[in-house]
């Protein structure tokens, strides 16, 4: 199946922005699961529900938040272009914005699940033998929740590649710059004749997602099976 | 000498034990489970804060909340052999053993402290891990998994090292596989320990010193043999297992008549093992029940064993029986027996009595004792135990 030169930049834009997406969010995620996990103070419960608000929210709302915030003329926004000449709206980068935005709680959830697996009485048995906290975090627990990391990582970026409300409102349409497959997908169907193009991306996004899923299974096995738990 | 003096509320449960306990040598905490003997090492280790108190090894204060002072549990040097190992399981054995060897800060490297540390292959060599060196944690039986954490704490040359029953989740043969290992670190290495145990027979084999714990508490110590005595025992023990541990000497082995003589005191007992050296140290222990009273010198009978001595106790106990201690000369033995008999023998403090105990009895009741300090030097550990007995 043979896309087209429009289609074939629509696939590496969002490839591309997938990929910034994830490079984005990882920290943060890993940051997030972690204090989510093993972590207990008040207001735990309302910043989880906030992690994971996008998950429940209209794609477009968390667009607009981000057009109020990192716009032009929102506080950061406006900050960023003024101190760094970093402009978000209607760029690539704003649409991995977006996408980090809207796949951090599939990221965040991957990692938790597999960190709660993770036995603390491992982090003080570290503790005895004279790790620091950072230390610890770094060589006993990361490398545990590595199945979980990369599930996360796998997972997200695959949702990534597919994120379009947000990315429409707070990144336009712009194509070369912001239309990723999803957004090309529907401006095809918008269009006359569009229906064999959209067909062929349609069918393109769910080969990536099936890839995605199976590749995230496979490292999740293979891990586990490293560390001697039954797959 | 370490000190130990914490209070910690945790919930509805309250922990406020106090112990000092000479340095090195095998600690036993003892108690029955949910005692708070995890906790109190928890305390210890660092794991767990106290609301107060102080914890002091050899002139190392590593908690005194009078003073603000609490070093983290990183920087403590205080080895934790776990009940269920905690292994690392992304790491193979060698990855594991080394983990704390490679966090010894560089200032203990070098100096007085280096001498502390085994090297890495005599470890190995002698918790048998030389050909499980490369395999991974969940490739390992439970037996092996608790001498590759003995070896990881022991590895990171701490000052001290706690061992939460490290056998409990072991079957009956893997103990006996593994008991043999903490004693030859307890003699040759001459590493502090703490040893925590609900299993009395594990603190006979290992402990020099005993704290007796319940519900929070410490409600004895001293060496096995004052604590074999204390009335707190027997609530835990029970009334079968009671009875003295006394100290001795072999003077001949069984290899001549069968029997071996062991020096406990003045008196001499006869006692049916193998395996032991003319000079060893021993402990046997005398379970009361298995002890038999005459008031006049006994004659004509297969028991082996006849001490005489001075009754210099007697208190009634459950069930219609009586306790007895005899003073043996330099020993004391505790005897029960039916008060029935003690009305008819007239038992009373200042009475002369013989102690009478099978040979056969006292099969199994027989464990070797730390050898003293002065003979126990190995070579090449010379340095090393000059540094645990600081």
């Amino acid at each position: 199946m043979l896309l087209t030169p429009v289609e074939w930049e629509a696939l590496r834009l969002s490839l591309a922005i997938a990929l910034r997406s994830v490079l984005l969010s990882l920290p943060f995620a890993v940051a997030v699961a972690w204090v989510l996990v093993r972590r207990r103070f008040p207001g735990r419960m309302l910043f989880d529900a906030f992690v994971h608000l996008p998950l429940v929210l209209p794609p477009v709302v968390v667009g607009y938040v981000l057009l109020l915030v990192f716009g032009a003329r929102g506080p950061i926004g406006a900050w960023l272009e003024r101190a760094f000449d970093i402009r978000l709206v209607f760029t690539r980068n704003g649409a991995a914005l977006a996408t980090a935005v809207m796949s951090f709680p599939i990221m965040v959830r991957a990692m938790r699940i597999s960190l709660e697996t993770v036995d603390a009485g491992l982090e003080d048995a570290a503790r005895t033998l004279g790790a620091g906290s950072f230390d610890r975090f770094l060589s006993i627990t990361l490398p545990l929740m590595a199945p979980g990391i990369l599930a996360g990582i796998v997972t997200a970026y695959a949702a990534g590649l597919g994120e379009f409300g947000a990315v429409i409102t707070f990144a336009s349409n712009i194509p070369g710059e912001t239309r990723t497959l999803p957004l090309a997908l529907y401006t095809a169907l918008q269009s006359p004749g569009g229906e064999g193009p959209a067909a062929r991306m349609a069918t393109c996004s769910i080969v990536l997602g099936l890839l995605g899923l199976t590749i995230s299974e496979v490292i999740a096995r293979r891990v586990r099976s490293r560390l001697g738990r039954t797959p | 000498m370490m000190e130990v003096r914490v209070r910690k509320l945790r919930g509805s449960f309250a922990l406020d034990a106090e112990f000092r306990a000479p340095s090195p040598g095998i600690v036993a905490l003892f108690g029955r489970s949910g005692c708070g003997k995890s906790t109190l090492v928890d305390l210890i280790a660092g794991l767990i804060r106290p609301d107060e108190g102080l914890i002091r090894v050899g002139e190392d204060v590593l908690f005194d909340s009078a003073r603000g002072i609490d070093v983290p549990a990183e920087r403590r040097r205080i080895g934790y052999v776990f009940q269920d190992a905690r292994l690392f399981p992304h790491l193979d054995v060698e990855g594991n053993l080394r983990y704390g060897e490679r966090r010894i800060p560089a200032a203990e490297a070098s100096g007085m402290r280096a001498a502390r540390r085994v090297p890495f292959h005599e470890i190995t060599e002698l918790l048998g891990l030389t050909a499980l060196i490369s395999r991974r944690p969940h490739q390992l039986s439970g037996g092996e998994r608790q001498r590759v954490a003995l070896g990881r704490a022991l590895l990171a040359a701490p000052r001290l090292l706690l061992l939460d029953e490290p056998l409990a989740s072991l079957d009956l043969a893997r103990r006996e596989e593994l008991l043999p290992y903490l004693e030859k670190l307890r003699d040759r290495y001459r590493v502090p320990m703490i040893y925590v145990s609900h299993e009395y027979e594990e603190v006979l084999r290992l402990a020099s010193h005993v704290v007796v714990m319940r519900d929070g508490a410490v409600t004895s110590q001293g060496n096995v043999a004052d604590v074999s005595l204390s009335p707190e025992l027997r609530s835990i023990v029970g009334v079968d297992g009671i009875g003295a541990v006394l100290e001795g000497e072999v003077t001949e082995n069984a290899a001549l008549s069968g029997l071996a003589r062991v020096r406990v005191g003045a008196g001499v007992l006869h006692v049916q093992a193998d395996g032991l050296a003319t000079g060893q140290r021993v402990r046997v222990q005398l379970l009361a029940r298995d002890l038999i009273l005459a008031v006049e010198p006994p004659q004509g009978l297969s028991v082996r064993n006849s001490l005489e001595g001075m009754l210099v106790r007697i208190a009634p106990d459950e069930p219609r029986t009586q306790l007895v201690e005899i003073d043996i000369g330099g020993a004391t033995v505790m005897a029960q027996v039916t008060d029935q008999a003690a009305t008819e023998l007239h038992l009373a403090p200042g009475r002369r009595v013989w102690v009478l105990v099978k040979s056969v009895s006292l099969r199994g009741h027989l464990y070797p004792a730390a050898a003293a300090p002065a003979g126990a030097s190995v070579p090449g550990s010379a340095a090393v135990q000059a540094q645990y007995a600081g």
